[in-house]
């Protein structure tokens, strides 16, 4: 049963682990020059876009929430340093793997082609600068979500490298993610083994609430599980795991406690209409169980641990957690990365067993 | 168990089917070509009267976009919420192996065989030249 909090939130427990969300973040558009190829270089140059940091808006640099005080930098925005990065995390809680999760601008630009040159020059500098430095380190292929041609493009490119072991999508861009004109991405994700990790956050060219836009970043935030929710009601129900049955997906910072009761919702209504969508064969529990797991932070925990294992039981299984600290957000102070009353052999399960069957191209390099 | 004679079989059209009483239970007796089946007339997820449903039938799909119908009108269709069931088997199709209405057995017997069997004619009178649906209960 559950250690108290600080005995297995701590840093013990954590020896060994696998973090499957940090953010490194890209210190300024400057630094991506020499990774950019000549001719986006000199577009970039023209334009004037290396002073321009090209950051998403929602979780701007200052924010409290988006740097947890001790972590914070001397300059630059958190998450920019790699020392700073060894000494917080990787020294001190000694997970054997991080993966890296770059969250930039170039992701949810209008241009593809521009999206995509970024993208590459950001997959060029995360394997450059942070992966060859730390062999702890591992990442998730960014790319140009609007374009899944030359997402794919990008998967082939990178893929080689077994470093990486992840491609990235965020949650709301332009287009639910399960519609057919983004499979391409997902078709060259299942041939390499790579599962696709959704990323909390929006293009923002369309509301994050269906009801419109909110006014405060605490509606914008709550939004986003149900923006977690209808991405995965329209990847189960456009048939992705049907026609790509070895793909996998994350949910990263989604928060869990709304998983159980969507998918009830999903089941029900599944019954009925069944027929409209033929290809779902499965109760889409079962399916969702299979291909779906979520990061654990920022965990929306119940008040009581007895309702954190009601919920517990609500998900199911055992296997769709993976263990996650989100440096350099602010989700726990000290060494408290996981939430207190999980069970032992369960954050055994979190933090290692199952980030290695989801992510099959750690244990090529396991030690 | 008793025979019961419920029908003349030109009283049910190919495609149709007729709901009849049987010691006091309602059974839907449906006609997919020249074979006939009974289901209870009562639904298992929340007991609408199931039979009066849409006959349809069954769609798949091995992949997204790769549409077959298949088994045309051997399914039912539950009138409140749309569960479908097989009308050969009463097995549903979102979970054949736990929901399931309850079918019985129907033959297709000729008068002669009738009128020297025992059986249960209840309001169809049986005739030697005729041929009847029995259902088993
Ligand atoms: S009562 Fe038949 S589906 Fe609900």
């Amino acid at each position: 049963m559950a250690h108290s909090q600080g005995d297995h939130g701590g840093r013990d427990c954590l020896a060994g682990a696998i973090d499957c969300d940090i953010h490194p973040a890209v210190p300024s558009t400057r630094v991506l020059l020499p990774y950019l190829d000549d001719y986006w270089r000199e577009h970039i140059l023209r334009r004037g876009l290396e002073r321009e940091n090209l950051e998403t808006s929602s979780y701007p640099a200052n924010a409290p929430i988006n740097c947890r005080p001790d972590w914070r930098l001397p300059s630059g925005p958190p998450g920019s340093s790699l020392a700073a990065l060894q000494s917080h995390l990787l020294d001190r809680l000694r997970p054997s793997f991080a993966i890296c999760n770059v969250i930039h601008g170039a992701q949810v630009m209008l241009s593809e082609d521009l999206s995509a040159a970024l993208c590459r020059a950001i997959n060029n500098w995360i394997r450059a600068e942070w992966l060859d430095q730390d062999p702890r380190l591992r990442a998730s292929i960014v790319v140009p979500p609007h374009s899944a041609e030359l997402a794919a493009e990008e998967i082939e490119r990178c893929a080689p490298d077994r470093r990486f072991v992840q491609v990235l999508l965020l949650a709301m861009t332009e287009l639910p993610l399960g519609r057919r004109q983004n499979w391409p991405i997902y078709r060259a994700a299942e041939a390499h083994g790579l599962p696709i990790g959704i990323h909390a956050g929006s293009s923002f060219r369309h509301p994050p609430s269906a009801l419109g836009w909110p006014s405060y970043y605490l509606e914008d935030y709550v939004s986003q599980s149900q923006g977690f929710a209808a991405a995965l009601n329209s990847l189960v129900s456009e048939g992705v795991f049907v026609k790509f049955p070895a793909l996998k997906v994350v949910l990263i910072e989604s928060g869990v406690t709304w998983l159980p009761a969507s998918l009830w919702r999903l089941d029900k209504t599944w019954r009925g209409v069944r027929s409209e969508v033929p290809w779902l064969e499965q109760l889409p529990t079962e399916t969702v169980r299979k291909h779906v797991r979520l990061t654990l932070q920022p965990f929306d925990a119940p008040p009581t641990e007895k309702q954190l294992q009601t919920l517990l039981e609500q998900l199911g299984s055992d296997r769709m957690l993976l263990f996650s600290s989100d440096y350099p957000h602010w989700h726990f102070d000290g060494d408290d990365a996981l939430p207190a009353g999980l069970p032992a052999d369960l954050v055994r399960k979190i933090c290692v067993d199952n980030p290695l069957e989801t992510y099959p191209r750690l244990k090529e390099t396991m030690r | 168990m008793n025979r019961h004679v419920v029908a003349k079989v030109e009283d049910i059209q190919p495609g149709t089917r007729k709901i009849v009483t049987v010691k006091g239970r309602e059974i839907g007796i449906f006609r997919v070509g020249d074979d006939f089946y009974g289901l209870i007339n009562r639904c298992p997820h929340q007991g609408a009267p199931l039979c009066r449903g849409e006959i349809v039938s069954r769609l798949v799909a091995p992949s997204p976009g790769d549409y077959r119908l298949t088994r045309p009108g051997e399914m039912i269709r539950c009138p409140w919420h749309c569960w479908e069931f097989d009308i050969r088997t009463g097995q549903s199709l979102c979970d054949p192996n736990s929901v399931q209405a309850r079918a019985f057995d129907v033959a297709v017997e000729p008068g002669r065989a009738l009128v020297e069997g025992p059986f249960v004619a209840e309001s169809v009178p049986v005739t030697v030249e005729e041929t009847y649906v029995v259902v088993t209960l």
